[in-house]
């Protein structure tokens, strides 16, 4: 049985576990009949022209992990980031770990998918923004539809600036041979409020682990979200990042994408804007080496005027590792005076380590900034020489010209713990101590 | 300290040196002049180490070593600096950084700890002062949107802090404004020692107001064609290279 008739078997036994009798049952029951139309993407998609599921599609994974697994915090404390004083919604394969958790309800809500979409007092604000944003045309969507039930629920009320950021923290034992994940999260940010959230994918031995989450962020007017993803996980986990943020009049909505590491990573994300003065930043450092594929996949919808996007990846490919980026940009008609700027460079260190980079822009409106470059080229041999002139030996040389060129996207980073614990990562990543904190 | 017997270098297979002939003991400043294209910067790089340039035949002798088949950083580790023409700019990575590592990566190459904090503030403190930085200029990025005089008087710093035996200087006053000229020869003849010994690449004689060499070399098409007093540049200054192209032809 391949995994998409082995999925849409284990639907029935899912439906015996959650409650049948709910609107948002029907939204599942909807949704796998869509999984069942379109499938998983294929290369022949344009949109999945240089990534491919297939090595994916072929392990026998564990659709429903048994049950929660006790962790001691000592052991997975390195994969949150301890240091910072936050809410932590922790999932141990895909099941709610309150030990290792802490969430609140006190001014704004960050708890758990599971009893926002159960309780009757989260009924309206589910019935407003569920699966309101995630295109219904795509078979991994309605994947994770279907099987929606666990994950993050953030709810900031309006004028509430959240006191700390949250984390939400997907941890994998392995105690599964094979393990596919699912996880929903749902953000929603309300008029003039305020969070900061990191999330993270974790897998905490070599059993293999297909992750496909889809975040659901809404930014009301003038609401301000920052969003951090950190991508680090061992070269035995795959994850299917589906994030979509709607947002309202001048509101700000950030997300930085720090991909180092997993088996295959595909980043989709999509910003669709309704309403003006409003500002969409999306920034990305990837570093990856051996076989490693990552695929950032972004999606700006400009669609009323005097607003701005801003997309800045930077990716750093090792050994045979392969790369991606294929960003559009839409500007509607009416989206006049609209500045979109999107860059996107990248450094192959050997011959064998491939990019490709596919800036997309479709504009409907006449009176607009937009500004797209790539670049994919090899560290700079003048600066190198430069830097060993100086007594800096070849691999630290390489190391800091590499954290050089990454660095301006760590410079929007505005939790100043994450930011130090990013530069650690991404100094481990080159394997270098430059002699400073970078 | 640095002795160079008949250095041919090529690049992309063109032969730029052409035998180079020249010893430089401690204590002393050389210069050497010549016109575009004679190959005075490449001159420099060979010397410090570039390996778009090959050197085909010859010997660079440096503190009793053929340093021929070392790498920059090698060469550095043994006290060959080179202050570049073009500073390269390295954003998102401060001058204060930089040197730490400069610092620290020489210090373990010879064996030694990595400096104290403590004592680098000091020696940054210090170096910075004689070459009138401001702070500021310190947490900046390496030459990232520096002027042209402050790229030149930064070279100038690092060569303080890495206390070298022996300075190439590549064109240090082009790009200079008078004072920033001054600020950096004043800086550059306050490290002189009796130990150490500084080789002025220079297009014009201006710089040798303020550094004065004990000797001026002429490069003209890969080769020495004249070595003199200080009194050379003088007559470069007043006559220009064309006389010498005269000599070089009638040879």
């Amino acid at each position: 049985m391949d995994l998409k008739e082995k999925l849409i078997s284990s639907y029935f036994a899912f439906e015996e576990q959650v409650d049948t009798d709910s609107e948002i049952h029907d939204i599942r029951s909807e949704a796998i009949k869509n999984f069942e139309t379109a499938g998983f993407p294929s290369r022949k998609d344009e949109e999945w022209k240089y990534t491919s599921l297939k090595s994916l599609l072929k392990e026998d994974y564990s659709i429903f992990p048994k049950k929660e697994e006790a962790l001691d915090y000592k052991d997975v404390k390195q994969y949150l980031a301890h240091d910072i004083d936050s809410y932590n919604i922790v999932f141990i394969d895909g099941i709610y770990s309150s030990h290792l958790s802490q969430t609140t309800h006190d001014k704004f809500d960050a708890c758990l998918m599971s009893s926002a979409l159960s309780k009757p007092k989260y009924k309206a604000i589910i019935d407003n923004y569920f699966n309101k944003i995630a295109p219904k045309g795509s078979g991994l969507n309605n994947l994770n539809t279907a099987f929606s039930r666990e994950g993050a629920f953030i709810n900031i009320p309006k004028n509430v600036a959240a006191d700390k950021p949250i984390q939400i923290i997907n941890l994998s034992t392995g105690n599964e041979s094979a393990l596919m994940l699912q996880p929903r999260n749902l953000v929603i940010v309300g008029e003039n409020s305020q969070v900061q959230i990191i999330e993270r994918h974790q897998s905490l031995n070599d059993n293999p682990v297909f992750t496909n989450s889809v975040t659901e962020i809404f930014a009301e007017k003038r609401a301000i979200v920052d969003y951090y993803k950190i991508q680090n996980d061992r070269k035995t986990a795959s994850l299917i990042d589906n994030t979509f943020v709607e947002q309202h009049q001048e509101s700000f909505c950030s997300v930085h994408t720090f991909a180092f590491g997993g088996k295959l990573v595909r980043n989709n994300l999509e910003f669709y804007q309704k309403g003006e003065r409003i500002d969409s930043t999306m920034k990305g450092v990837t570093i990856i080496e051996g076989k490693q594929h990552i695929d950032h996949n972004t999606l700006v919808h400009h669609i009323e005027p005097n607003c701005e996007s801003h997309q800045d990846y930077k990716g750093i490919f090792d050994e045979k590792s392969t790369g991606v980026f294929n960003g559009k940009v839409y500007v509607e008609k009416e989206a006049q005076k609209t500045n979109a700027f999107q860059s996107n460079n990248n450094i192959l260190l050997t011959d064998q380590a491939t990019c490709n980079s596919k800036p997309q822009l479709e504009i409907f409106a006449d009176d607009v900034a937009c500004s797209h470059g790539c670049t994919i080229g090899q560290l700079d041999k003048d600066a190198l020489f430069y830097l060993k002139s100086r007594g800096i030996p070849e691999k630290e040389a390489k190391a800091l010209l590499m954290y050089a060129f990454a660095n301006d996207v760590l410079e929007s980073v505005k939790i100043p713990e994450l930011k130090k614990r990013v530069n650690k990562m991404i100094a481990e990543k080159l394997n270098v101590n430059l002699g400073f904190d970078l | 300290m640095l002795k160079i017997k008949n250095l041919h270098a090529s690049v992309e297979g063109k032969e730029i040196l052409k035998g180079i002939n020249l010893e430089i003991k401690a204590g002393e400043v050389h210069a050497i002049m010549g016109p575009n294209g004679s190959g005075k910067s490449t001159l420099a790089s060979v010397v410090a180490g570039k390996e778009e340039y090959e050197q085909t035949e010859g010997e660079i002798i440096f503190e009793k070593q053929d340093i021929s088949e070392l790498e920059a950083d090698e060469r550095a580790h043994k006290g060959l600096f080179l202050s570049f023409q073009y500073p390269v700019e390295i954003p998102g990575v401060s001058v204060t950084n930089f040197m730490k590592t400069a610092i620290n990566e020489t210090r373990k190459a010879q064996g030694l700890e990595e400096m104290p904090a403590k004592d680098m503030l000091q020696k940054i403190r210090e170096k910075s002062a004689l070459l009138d930085m401001d702070r500021k200029f310190l947490s900046r990025s390496l030459n990232e949107g520096f002027s042209g005089g402050e790229k030149k008087r930064n070279e100038i710093f690092q060569m303080a802090m890495l206390e070298p035996k022996l300075s190439i200087l590549d064109e240090t006053d082009s790009g200079l404004d008078i004072d920033a000229l001054k600020i950096v020869s004043n800086g550059v003849n306050k490290l002189r020692t009796k130990d150490n010994a500084v080789l002025v690449i220079t297009h014009y004689q201006r710089l040798l107001n303020y550094i004065v060499p004990d000797y001026v070399h002429v490069l003209l098409n890969g080769k020495i064609v004249k070595s003199g007093g200080k009194e050379l540049a003088h007559k470069l200054e007043e006559q220009g290279y064309d006389w010498l192209k005269e000599e070089a032809k009638a040879l």
